[in-house]
């Protein structure tokens, strides 16, 4: 046995200890705000409206040197649009100067030339650009009209200040799993790197879930386009479910939930995953005695999720070994059983499972920050923002290496 | 690609450092590395190999480091081999006495 592994390629040991949890999370998503400019119709956060109780910039620095003090080395900060706070950029500044390094998640509406040029300088932020289609038509049905147009100028921006391997980053749907190669040349051509990941049926996102998530057909080939690409497209761990058609795809391939990964909210509720925002998987509060390490150490509902478990009924498949499972909010939010088949198991074991969910008794994501008029796109319900959250999914979003 | 085990040269015998962007935590099984320059990140699976890590800059070699931190002499090839690892993703660096 190696006595190093490199990020992407943690040996199986490695992951056993990672299911127990460790000291403070490798990576951490940070929702900086509910606000958003945006009203997507997948928003993991349901966001749209400021939260009143949202951090101050005083609260959000000393969170900063509480993860200095835990050597958090880097947040995924998302939101809502995280940029439309005020103090976005002297926090960015903040948490860089307190070795504390910074990736967020953007739709490109504050990016101007005089930001990208700022971000190209700094060797500690990294920017991800969401974008949902690699044409405007399939981009703005999700994420709303103009939307592809800012996130396009924002890539110029960011590409003529210099600023190389920035990110791309594109929840993979139905209407967009066509377009890999297309997303590909769009990172290409403003030198950036492509990140896929996966759609949650979390927030409003569980509204367009059964309409949007990939056909059974559409995972088989992104699967293979993966595999094919290797560590050139990031996946933020995303599909790890996806592993029981063979061999794994980089990453740690594990749920990081409350084990090294966790979410804390614009209002400081810190959750398991940036997927998982409801009560269920609701660890505590950053505010409350302890702050945030306290939380990380000390929850009942982390300690649990760090106790070894069973797969309960998967543990039979022989793709177990595998998949793991699979995504415990993807469960959650189809109202599977936590210790069942993912909802998209490539076995399409949760396929018969979702047919067997009684109707009524999904659980509803909890917060609705989602702006109360304006437009619809697409789907019943109203549709605000994401800034995907960033870790968005796995310990190693974020932890690679632009450029390989 | 990985570079588990990769046998690439590594000097023992060369006086070596952690580069100053690498960020160490130890952890249960050992310690995280990270490296804000490459956001890359390594995950050393022993605690002596953290001592040894963290002996390097004091040491005159890798091999005084392994010595220092305890490794026992039938194991230096694997901790080579980790070292070989840790310099192929640049964490750490040849350094002149």
């Amino acid at each position: 046995m190696s006595l190093v592994d490199r990020g992407r390629a943690a040996g199986k040991a490695l992951v056993e200890e990672f299911e127990l949890g460790l000291d403070a999370p490798i990576c951490l998503t940070w929702e900086l705000t509910y606000a958003c400019n945006l009203s997507c119709v997948h928003c993991l956060s349901s966001s749209g409206r400021r939260d009143p109780g949202e951090l101050s910039a005083a609260e959000c620095r000393d969170l900063v040197d509480e993860f200095e003090r835990m050597q958090i080395f880097y947040v995924n900060i998302g939101g809502g649009e995280p940029t439309v706070r005020p103090d976005f950029w002297e926090l960015v500044d903040y948490a860089t100067a307190h070795h504390v390094g910074v990736k967020f998640s953007t739709n490109g509406i504050n990016i101007t030339d005089e930001t990208a040029r700022w971000l190209a300088a700094s060797d500690y932020v990294d920017v991800q650009i969401s974008l949902d289609g690699a044409t405007a038509d399939v981009n703005d049905r999700v994420r709303g009209p103009g939307s592809y147009r800012t996130a396009v100028r924002a890539m110029e921006r960011l590409a003529a200040a210099g600023f190389a391997g920035f990110k791309v980053s594109v929840v993979v749907t139905r209407d967009n799993a066509g377009q890999l190669d297309a997303f590909e040349a769009i990172a290409e051509r403003y030198g950036a790197q492509l990140r896929l990941t996966r759609l949650r049926p979390a927030g409003r996102g569980a509204d367009v879930w059964d309409r949007l998530h990939p056909t059974a057909a559409q995972q088989r080939v992104l699967y293979d386009w993966l595999v094919e690409h290797g560590e050139r497209v990031l996946t933020g761990d995303s599909f790890f479910h996806l592993a029981g058609y063979g061999g794994s795809l980089p990453g740690l391939n594990l749920c990081g939930a409350g084990r090294v990964v966790c979410l804390v909210d614009p209002v400081g509720d810190v959750y398991a995953c940036p997927f998982a925002i409801h009560d269920s998987f609701l660890a505590g509060n950053i505010r409350q005695a302890g702050g945030f390490a306290e939380v990380w150490r000390s929850s009942r509902l982390f300690a649990e999720l760090r106790r070894p478990s069973g797969g309960g009924a998967c543990t039979a498949c022989s793709a177990y070994d595998a998949c793991r499972g699979g995504c415990m909010a993807a469960k959650f939010f189809t109202g599977l059983p936590l210790d069942g088949p993912d909802p998209e198991c490539v076995r399409g074991h949760g396929q018969t499972a979702l047919t067997m969910v009684a109707p009524g008794s999904v659980p509803r994501p909890s917060p609705d920050h989602s702006h109360r008029a304006g437009p619809v796109p697409v789907t019943i319900g109203r549709h605000r923002p994401p800034a995907e959250r960033a870790c968005d999914d796995s310990p190693l979003a974020g932890f690679t290496p632009t450029g390989r | 690609m990985s570079t588990e085990d990769a046998p690439g040269p590594f000097d023992l015998d060369s006086a070596w450092r952690l580069d100053e962007r690498v960020s160490v935590r130890p952890e249960r099984f050992g310690a995280l590395l990270y490296h804000f320059g490459t956001r890359r990140l390594s995950f050393l699976k022993s605690r002596i190999l953290l001592d040894v890590v963290r002996g390097l800059a004091e040491q005159p070699s890798a091999r005084a480091a392994c010595v220092s931190a305890g490794v026992p002499s039938g194991e230096l090839p694997r901790y080579r081999a980790a070292l070989a690892a840790l310099a192929a993703s640049k964490m750490i660096h040849q350094r002149s006495l």
